[in-house]
């Protein structure tokens, strides 16, 4: 039987086989990066120009991102219409045209072909078949919608209005956290040795945190019994996590002597690290939140991260970070953001576990291809929501919408 | 002349014991190098060009530097793994203030749980060098990645 005709009856045991095959994978790129889902490109605010370019990658697939004369951005494949070459090279520029350097055919802001070097030819002789129809070869272009200065891009004709596909929950946590002029204060690449989605289970994973990441409680950054909760876009597809901090109450598991996680005695030398400014109205101290395939805003006290999962073959994938903070912030409102980063991105005190362990898993399941993983903590299936974040509802919810991608005979 | 060594071979010998301390996982010893109000920043060529700045480690002053020696010793959870630090002979590019301005090209190898050396880091260090304690302590030291990627994790300081 082929993995593909995958039963996955409640979503609670997942075939290891997932994260190495390649016939997967190789769906996965068509059906779900390529299929009626809405891929992160770019942030505004990266391109604010006329003329601004930055390249972006769905799925395998090179893209790029561009601002035309009129102020709209645009996404067309990176693809040279004529022998396949790479019209950007740079990772991020402004041009007037797109050329390609190979044969120097050009095209204008919103992919379409305008110009082919000797196209006439040379005194009579040469240039291009008689028939040959420039408006016919443009660069293929994507659908682009924006949501507070975030830049999708679709192949889907069929994929939804990028509003209706992030669906109101998953579009009022954008609204809090990025609901306000941002602006770039760092961006990083981590590199993962495995498959892209193991990491993304691990985003939506509440159950981990605390456990993996003994950082987290030590502090009292962020404990399974905060007040907080998870939460579901239509169909399971995004989700949202978020725990409101001061809300904690003693709970004898943690004092467990048994849970890592917590270590006696253990301060900073530099308390300052963790200074943080009430921020949002709603008391949120943390909120993590995934928008399918594999995106994700972040916000862990003052630091807001977008992240964005590049599968690069079924064993490989990279993690781009991108550290936000407020044009409107205060001097000491920046540095709080600053230090606090400390937390996060490949070198973060809560989230360099994230990395290694991706690699953990990738080397335990080799030759485990017929086994399975057990996702079965808060019961089995997807329900809409909970209070409890001691859960992998969330992670069952993934799968759910993966499994419905992957079968879609439309896509 | 004799007994004054001079400058770019004091900064090179800094240079070569502060990365003889953490090949050897002597990071208790990494935060001694510094003077007490010092900023140590890692970033990349990308964020650095860019004037971006947030770091991928930013600690300002000891203190924080002590504060990621204690956490990698015991509350970051990866898998062992040690560095090996190549570093160039150092350029001074500015000894006339009170700070000394230089800097100096690295490799680090990293050699993880598989036992195989592999080149984890290559880019510059970017200091200011003060006089501190009866020799030279790092008043500023920013570690400028070449690469804009880091593989996997990273917990030990560059």
């Amino acid at each position: 039987m082929s993995l593909l005709d995958w039963n996955p009856e409640d979503f609670s045991e997942i075939p290891y086989a997932f994260y190495s095959d390649d016939e997967i994978y190789r769906r996965e790129l068509k059906r779900v990066f390529l299929g009626k889902t809405w891929n992160f490109l770019a942030l505004e605010c990266e391109i604010p120009n006329a003329g601004d370019y930055k390249t972006a990658t769905v799925g395998e697939v090179p893209v790029v991102a561009v601002r035309d004369e009129a102020g709209a951005v645009n996404a067309m494949v990176n693809r040279c219409a004529h022998r396949g070459n790479l019209v950007c090279i740079d990772e991020a520029g402004n041009a007037e045209r797109l050329t390609c350097v190979y044969h120097n055919w050009t095209y204008d802001l919103r992919g379409n072909l305008a110009s082919i070097a000797f196209e006439k030819g040379i005194r009579g002789k040469g240039g291009m078949a008689e028939d040959f129809d420039r408006s016919r070869r443009g660069l293929p272009r994507l659908r682009v919608e924006t949501y507070r200065g975030l830049v999708f891009g679709t192949f889907s004709a069929d994929a939804p209005p990028l509003s209706d596909y992030l669906g109101p929950e998953m579009r009022a946590n954008i609204d809090r956290v990025l609901g306000r002029e941002m602006e770039i204060l760092g961006k990083f690449q981590h590199g993962l040795d495995g498959n892209w989605k193991l990491y993304i289970e691990n985003v939506r994973d509440t159950y981990h945190a605390t456990l993996l990441h003994s950082f987290f409680p030590t502090f009292g950054l962020n404990r399974l019994s905060m007040k907080g909760g998870i939460e579901f876009s239509d169909g399971g597809l995004h989700h949202l996590t978020y725990s409101i901090g001061a809300t904690d109450r003693p709970e004898s598991q943690y004092n467990a002597r048994d849970l890592r996680a917590v270590k006696d005695g253990y301060a900073l030398n530099a308390p300052e690290l963790l200074e943080t400014w009430p921020e949002y109205a709603c008391g949120t101290t943390l909120a993590i939140q995934s928008i399918f395939p594999n995106f994700s805003v972040q916000q862990v006290s003052n630091v807001v991260t977008v992240r964005l999962l590049l599968p690069k073959g079924p064993d490989k994938s990279v993690l781009i970070w991108w550290i936000l903070g407020a044009v409107e912030d205060t001097p000491e409102q920046r540095a709080m953001r600053l230090r606090q980063a400390n937390l996060i991105g490949p070198g973060g005190y809560i989230a360099m576990e994230d990395g290694a362990v991706v690699g953990w898993v990738r080397r335990g399941v080799a030759g485990a291809e017929e086994e399975s993983s057990v996702l079965a903590m808060g019961g089995r299936g997807v329900e809409r929501e909970s209070d409890s974040r001691c859960n992998e509802l969330s992670v069952r919810g993934f799968w759910q919408g993966w499994h419905a991608m992957m079968r879609d005979p439309a896509a | 002349m004799s007994g004054v060594t001079a400058l770019p071979a004091r900064i090179d010998a800094l240079n070569r014991l502060y990365g003889h301390a953490i090949d050897d996982g002597d990071y208790e010893r990494w935060p001694e190098f510094f003077a007490e109000d010092a900023l140590y920043k890692i970033t990349t060529r990308w964020n650095y060009d860019r004037a971006m700045p947030a770091g991928l480690m930013l600690c300002q002053g000891r203190a924080m530097m002590e504060d990621r020696v204690s956490a990698l010793r015991t509350a970051n959870v990866y898998e062992p793994h040690h560095y090996r630090h190549l570093i160039d002979p150092p350029v001074v590019t500015d000894e006339s203030g009170s700070a000394i301005s230089a800097t100096a090209g690295f490799a680090v190898y990293r050699t993880m749980q598989s036992g195989v050396p592999e080149i984890f880091c290559t880019g510059k260090y970017v200091d200011r060098i003060v006089e501190a304690d009866g020799g030279l302590k790092f008043g500023e030291r920013i570690v400028v990645c070449d690469g804009e990627r880091i593989d996997t994790m990273i917990v030990i300081p560059l």
